[in-house]
């Protein structure tokens, strides 16, 4: 250093700036971890929104333009049962029979309709008639008696309209390449119309799976959903805060209570995909004469049922609440308790009366962000066996089911370009159920910790 | 007691004895009590029912021979004492020493005499001699030891090749690129939340990061599918980077075990005592060095903690391998190829039908019971290493 030509510099203040520079540039570096997590999000969101909404090419074999004046999921009953009597009069009594009855084709057309169209509504003057005795009119008069508008609007789809889609693109190209992609239609399918299209729309909520994507509908899999979820919280919640209060109120530290405290945290840690394996060879094999209901006198099912996939629900999520829900009683102050207990109450009465209302809080806001988890959870449900495709609508515990999650891995596997669209559509119905969820949770939490705080 | 009782009853003033103030009993709260401890012992079964499952179907794998479809016949009828066999063309071809199975009876094999004819010794095993009918299945019966489960570098159920080497390969592959993206990450975001960020700052972070822990990994493995591998398409050229490929799956599973990391370390950091921070600035470090030379060091136990969880979460990551790794087994360790991971398989495979009991179904349960140990002895790590760091400051 002595020896440098430079100008001589202090060298405690060169390395003391060497150091504050090293800071500096780490401190920044940090700071930019973050922005991966914001990133990401925004990537995520960008990508599934991209995916949700955009451009198609869609070619019809009978454009709805030239049906009606109004767009068709408009019209009312009467007026989509008017284009189906005009267009397809041939096809009234086939979708009859397909939407209505319940019986194989060949009695369908031997039976007069109140035999074969059991349980749906009927004028007298039809009731005695064959299928093939009625007139177009009455068909008319049958489907608009027994289904809804939304039925009748696929049916309009389905038979007369036939809308394929060609090519989809996204929503960014949309916006910003219109003229090129119009240019794309036009030279590679000329007969193609170019629509904008939003995946999630009122008939994709209806309708039920489908092997088009412009049919396929999330409506099994969202009515599966609630159901399976209704199941898991009847099961987990009372389960996990009955733990949860044991092991914080009447425990007392011994080696059980130890293993059984261990035993929790490690099952938070257990892989979901395992729990399904529990549950397959628990809840569908080996309790299948209760899962399937057979006891109950159901016969049309194994054990892949709602009741299998709501229980193997609740003990992947049962850790968590019981988690959750011993530091909501952690944190109610023990001065509380004490309190209780001057006041000559029992142990009982002190936990109903003042332990639980003042962690209630806290344990409702681990509840939802568990809720939101099973809701979301997807791998074990493949393993205890969802069923792929299911067109009617499950009913009870005892239906086979599928679920939101389920539905979004079968589109997005599929080779299609459509059904990736539809899987997006799928994801935002599904965040928009979580983020609401959660934003709940988090009011509570926010207002649970000023309570305690002031 | 009972002279006692009668002298209460007949002094007004009721002195206060030791027997008016002993604890009643309250069989109703002795009910609930009761009940909350069974609720409790649920937790306890549901551990024991993991270990029973997966040992009972994963002892059936290793313990016994299992029967696979040869694809050939019986051309002639044998008789029950009869060691000379006539099989048709075509399926399996038989080697000397392996076993048969015809209708619940084991056949070894001792000589092949070409490939339709076979000398057999009968009874193999124990198993009940019987006369068969021509045209019968000939089974290809398999026992696999643990050896050969965990030395055979192939997974191919349909021919009978159970090595779990490959779905290993893809799956210790694919967690060491997460945690590649995990760690530098999710250790520098605690940092910064812990040390440098404002309370402001952090009640913007937090739920950020709270957000991302929220997302449904199915959710993220569209991303990963539709968004990542189109742009390492993009980076490295199309014929380099698979359609499906472990990078992305990598990648992704980093990001999303993120929070998991952040959240142990932060509070690890921040159970690190004032003092010793206030120490380290009197001593005129600048905050880098505090929090590299002081701070991490005494949080390393915790910061240790998260990335064990970080892993044995990666590890047991199913739906984003599932859609972005791509199917079937292989063996490579090019990030960029299609492998499938333990959680993969048992995922794929089980969407398809299963008939319970065959070998493919036991063998998932052996997959799903080594998954199970590699995760509980992480978990179990985890968790003395976060014991010893609570302790250490208190």
């Amino acid at each position: 250093m002595t020896d440098s030509p430079l100008p001589k510099v202090d060298p405690f203040k060169q390395h003391l700036q060497r150091r504050q520079r090293v800071g500096r540039v780490w401190g920044r570096v940090f700071y930019l971890c973050n922005f991966v997590a914001i990133l990401t999000l925004i990537a995520l969101f960008f990508n599934i929104i991209n995916n949700a909404f955009g451009y198609v090419a869609t070619s019809y074999q009978r454009a709805p333009s030239t049906l009606s004046d109004t767009p068709l999921e408009t019209l009312d009953k009467a007026g989509l049962a008017a284009i189906l009597q005009k267009e397809a009069p041939k096809k009234l009594r086939v979708l009859i029979r397909d939407t209505l009855s319940r019986v194989s084709k060949e009695e369908f057309s031997k039976l007069p309709l109140s035999a074969v169209l059991n349980g749906s509504v009927l004028t007298p003057d039809v009731a005695n008639l064959k299928v093939s005795e009625i007139s177009d009119d009455q068909a008319v008069k049958i489907l608009i008696d027994n289904m809804d508008q939304v039925g009748l609007y696929n049916a309009v789809m389905s038979q007369i309209v036939e809308p394929t889609i060609l090519q989809s693109w996204p929503l960014f190209e949309s916006l910003t390449q219109r003229d090129t992609i119009a240019a794309q239609i036009k030279e590679n399918y000329p007969d193609a119309e170019m629509v904008f299209r939003s995946w999630v729309n009122s008939t994709f909520l209806q309708n039920t799976v489908s092997s088009y994507a412009i049919s396929a509908g999330l409506r099994t899999a969202l009515i599966g959903t609630l159901l399976v979820i209704t199941i898991t919280s009847l099961f987990a919640f009372p389960l996990g805060i009955g733990s949860a209060l044991y092991l914080e109120e009447y425990a007392s530290d011994n080696w059980l209570n130890r293993l059984i405290e261990t035993n929790i945290r490690n099952l938070a840690g257990v892989p979901s995909i395992i729990y399904g394996m529990l549950g397959l060879t628990v809840f569908v094999r080996l309790l299948a004469p209760i899962t399937s209901g057979a006891i109950f006198g159901v016969t049309d099912t194994d054990g892949r049922t709602i009741l299998s996939a709501g229980l193997t629900l609740g003990l992947v999520i049962l850790p968590v609440i019981i988690i959750s829900a011993q530091e909501a009683i952690r944190a109610v102050p023990p001065s509380i308790r004490e309190a209780s207990y001057g006041l000559g109450a029992t142990k009982l009465q002190t936990i109903v009366r003042t332990v639980l209302p003042t962690a209630m809080p806290g344990i409702l806001t681990g509840i939802i962000l568990s809720l939101s988890r099973a809701i979301g959870e997807t791998a074990p449900l493949i393993v205890v066996g969802a069923s792929t495709f299911i067109t009617i609508d499950p009913n009870g515990p005892f239906s086979k089911f599928t679920v939101v999650p389920i539905q979004i891995f079968q589109w997005t596997s599929k080779p299609q370009q459509e059904f990736r669209n539809t899987a997006a559509a799928a994801i935002v119905v599904l965040m928009v159920v979580l983020v609401i969820l959660n934003s709940f949770a988090i009011m509570l939490r926010n207002r649970y910790t000023r309570r305690l705080g002031s | 007691m009972a002279a006692q009782a009668a002298h209460l009853s007949d002094d007004k003033r009721k002195p206060l004895t030791s027997s008016s103030l002993a604890r009643k009993p309250r069989p109703f709260e002795t009910f609930i009590q009761t009940l909350l401890f069974l609720c409790g012992v649920v937790s306890i079964f549901t551990t024991v029912g993991i270990v029973l499952t997966l040992g009972t179907e994963a002892f059936n794998f290793f313990g016994k021979p299992g029967i696979l479809a040869s694809e050939r016949q019986l051309v002639t009828a044998i008789s029950a004492d009869s060691p000379l066999i006539e099989l048709t063309d075509g399926g399996f071809t038989f080697g000397v020493g392996q076993i048969l199975e015809i209708d619940g009876e084991f056949l070894l094999i001792t000589t092949v005499t070409d490939r339709n004819h076979l000398v057999v010794e009968r009874g193999y095993n124990g198993s009940p001699v019987l006369a068969h009918d021509a045209k019968k299945e000939v089974h290809k019966s398999k026992q696999v030891t643990l050896t050969e489960f965990f030395t055979n570098p192939t997974w191919q159920p349909q021919i009978a090749q159970f090595g779990i080497l490959p779905l290993l390969n893809a799956t210790l592959l694919i967690s060491f690129i997460a945690m590649l993206i995990a760690i530098p990450v999710g250790l520098g975001t605690a940092i910064y939340l812990s040390e440098y960020a404002s309370p402001r700052v952090r009640q913007i972070l937090k739920p950020t990061l709270e957000l991302l822990a929220g997302v449904p990994t199915v959710v993220f493995g569209y991303f990963a599918l539709t968004f990542v591998t189109p742009i390492l398409r993009g980076i490295f050229g199309e014929n380099v980077v698979g359609v499906y490929n472990m990078a992305s799956a990598g990648i992704v599973i980093g990001i999303l075990i993120v929070p998991t990391i952040t959240t142990i370390s932060e509070d690890a950091l921040r159970a690190v005592p004032r003092s010793l921070r206030e120490a380290s600035y009197g001593l005129g470090a600048t905050r880098f060095e505090t929090t590299t030379k002081v701070l991490v060091p005494a949080a390393l136990s915790g910061i240790l903690a998260s990335v064990l969880l970080g892993v044995s979460r990666a590890v047991g990551e199913t739906m984003v391998v599932a859609l972005a790794a791509g199917a079937g087994p292989n063996l490579t360790l090019n990030p960029f190829e299609a492998a499938e991971t333990i959680t993969g398989h048992i995922a794929r495979i089980s969407t398809g039908d299963l008939s319970f009991g065959s070998m493919d179904y036991n063998s998932l349960f052996a997959l799903g019971l080594t998954l199970f140990i590699i995760t509980l002895f992480m978990n179990l790590a985890s968790t003395a290493i976060t014991r010893r760091f609570r302790e250490a400051y208190q």
